[in-house]
């Protein structure tokens, strides 16, 4: 155990090595010199003197590296020249939102999942069964961007539900109901992503679960079907649930960017789009950098849980 | 870019034996098939097809509703939505196709060698292919065209194949192990047959219908993926119409015109199930089996 999480933790320091290198050189693919294109509008000798200073412009690629790592290291993402507003600023008073919708998401669609799994597994190929599967089949080939949409069309267009419309945002600090309004669009969106992919994996799994000579064995001790379900089958099953989990995070991603970016929901998604649409190259490494290096923290520590509740991985 | 494919990892349990008597692929998979082939046809021959001019602006007739004359009806600036509809296919279809020709070239064969030669090298690459699976491809994709101006197709397509070689690498690899030690394979190395002809002959037929199914469903993720990209104004430029543009342009009309919304939508739905159904039931039809992580 200790033997494979101290070789994951190497890996988890290597990627996050080739994630730096990789934001780093970001600012290196703009056509031309890096300094005219990233002050824009902003160019002058003053600004422009400032920006070599602060990046090392004047310097070796390599070296450049370790000033901006530097920085980095003092939790120093840089000064955006457009905006004026330092790049951790920006991205401290987004990330709590990105946060609260993703929990919310993933609480309605387990939510919605895993009762539906059990409902479905119960009789694999029965005419319940059959509807669920071709329900999250069909929802699976519909993207958020769409669904997003759809549902602004409907609910605050044709229903003109309030706080629900785009650019509808209320922070949670001013009033949770209306915050809960203002991003259950939002969120509704993202836990289908979410609901169609959980359901598939744990219905596939609580059935061969459901094959097991242990579960034949617990009903022959004439344990409740309920209680089959939920402590003998998808106990193990929840292993599985948690791997998916982890490796969907980049479709929740972009589930996320879309659904932000439709509604002017200032989160990280919003934040980098708008970064990018005003050319403002150094808030968009700066926010590249630390979705990047959460996601992969995060898949670190779903592994880490994953071994916990089922160490024969670990041994693999 | 482990997000580029919804499905969970599977293997090939390939068949021993041929099997007596299959199940039939069924209408559906058929109705699928032809769908497919009418957006493929769409796309290849737009230029060639009695079609309205995708760009033109007739000012006479703006939000038409469906009609003969424009059966989708017209946009807010009078552009037919039903040309729109089938000049947008041809972006989307050529992102989902050529990605997956980058990805399923580099990521397919690599696979396939790894799993079949083993030792060190296999090590080596399956332990960098794994680290960049917890990478977001979707973000280092956004980074990468929000750095990597002016954007076009080509670099789109690019950036989004390059992104799914990971992915395709450890679907391959984890089918060609399964196939790799059996019987068949370890006799014809007995019998002295060469690599290439192992790897070709014995072990790329086995390995085939994952590479299908997993093609299909890779290009419908690459088609949304490009949709989003597109939502957010980070594909093609307008006017060329795409799928995912024209959803973000009818976006902020939608109350006064929702079939500037519904009709690219729909097309997009319909090709993403079509592709999905017909990758999902070659998948069963193959027995190829969806296993635990």
């Amino acid at each position: 155990m200790l033997r494979y999480v101290s070789r994951r933790l190497i890996q988890l320091l290597g990627i996050v090595f080739v994630i730096s290198v990789g934001s780093f050189y970001l600012i290196h693919l703009l056509p031309g010199n890096p300094a005219v294109v990233i002050l824009g509008n902003a160019y002058n000798p003053i600004t422009k003197a400032a920006l070599y200073k602060q990046l090392g412009l004047n310097r070796p690629v390599i070296e450049q590296y370790f000033i901006w790592m530097g920085h980095v290291l003092h939790g120093n993402l840089g000064t955006s020249f457009i905006s004026r507003v330092s790049v951790v600023s920006t991205i401290r008073a987004a990330l709590p939102i990105d946060v609260e919708l993703i929990i919310l998401s993933q609480i309605l669609a387990l939510f919605i999942a895993i009762p539906l799994a059990m409902v479905s597994a119960r009789k694999p190929d029965g005419p319940v069964d059959r509807l669920l599967s071709a329900g999250s089949f069909t929802l699976l080939s519909v993207p958020p961007f769409i669904v997003i949409v759809l549902l602004v069309l409907l609910v605050s267009i044709k229903i003109g539900l309030a706080n629900t419309g785009p650019s509808a945002y209320v922070p949670l600090a001013t009033n949770w109901l209306a915050n809960l309004e203002s991003l259950s669009l939002a969120a509704i969106t993202i836990a289908i992503g979410s609901f169609t992919l959980y359901f598939r994996v744990l219905r596939s799994d609580l059935i061969a679960t459901m094959q097991e000579e242990f579960i034949t064995m617990a009903r022959s001790k004439g344990l409740s079907r309920r209680r089959i379900m939920w402590r003998h089958a998808f106990r193990p099953s929840s292993v599985t649930l948690l791997g998916s989990a982890s490796v969907s995070i980049g479709g929740l991603l972009a589930a996320l960017f879309v659904v932000q970016y439709l509604l002017a929901i200032p989160g990280l998604g919003y934040e980098l789009i708008a970064a990018i649409n005003t050319s403002d190259y150094l808030l968009v490494q700066g926010i590249v950098f630390v979705v990047s290096v959460a996601v992969v923290i995060i898949n670190f520590i779903f592994d880490f849980i994953i071994n916990i509740v089922d160490p024969r991985i670990s041994r693999e | 870019m482990s997000e580029l494919f919804g499905a969970p990892e599977t293997t090939a349990h390939p068949h021993v034996e041929p099997p007596e008597e299959k199940e039939p692929l069924g209408v559906f998979f058929w109705i699928c098939v032809g769908w497919i082939g009418l957006n493929l046809f769409g796309a290849i021959f737009a230029n060639v097809l009695p079609l309205q001019n995708p760009l033109y602006q007739n000012y006479t007739s703006i939000n038409a509703g469906p009609s003969l004359h424009h059966l989708f009806g017209t946009d807010d600036i009078g552009r037919d939505i039903f040309s729109r509809v089938v000049y947008g296919s041809r972006i989307s279809i050529t992102a989902g196709i050529g990605a997956m020709i980058i990805g399923f070239g580099v990521g397919a064969p690599l696979g396939m060698l790894t799993a079949y030669r083993r030792g060190r090298f296999d090590t080596m690459v399956t332990t960098v292919m794994y680290a960049l699976l917890a990478f977001p491809g979707i973000v280092a994709t956004i980074a990468v065209l929000s750095f990597w101006v002016p954007r076009d197709l080509f670099k789109i397509i690019v950036v989004i194949g390059v992104a799914s070689i990971p992915i395709i690498y450890r679907i391959i690899r984890a089918a060609t192990l399964s196939v790799a030690s059996r019987d068949f394979v370890v006799a014809a190395k007995v019998q002295g047959a060469s690599d290439r002809r192992i790897l070709f002959k014995e072990l790329l037929p086995n390995v085939a219908p994952v590479l299908i199914s997993f093609l299909l469903i890779g290009v419908a993720t690459v088609v949304t993926i490009e949709g989003a990209l597109a939502f957010l104004g980070l594909s093609v430029n307008p006017p060329t119409p795409s799928w995912g543009n024209m959803i973000n342009e009818a976006r902020t009309i939608m109350a006064q015109n929702p079939w500037l919304v519904i009709f690219p939508s729909v097309a997009i739905c319909l090709f993403l199930l079509s592709l999905n159904f017909i990758g999902d039931r070659l998948r069963t039809h193959f027995d190829v089996a969806e296993v635990k992580l």
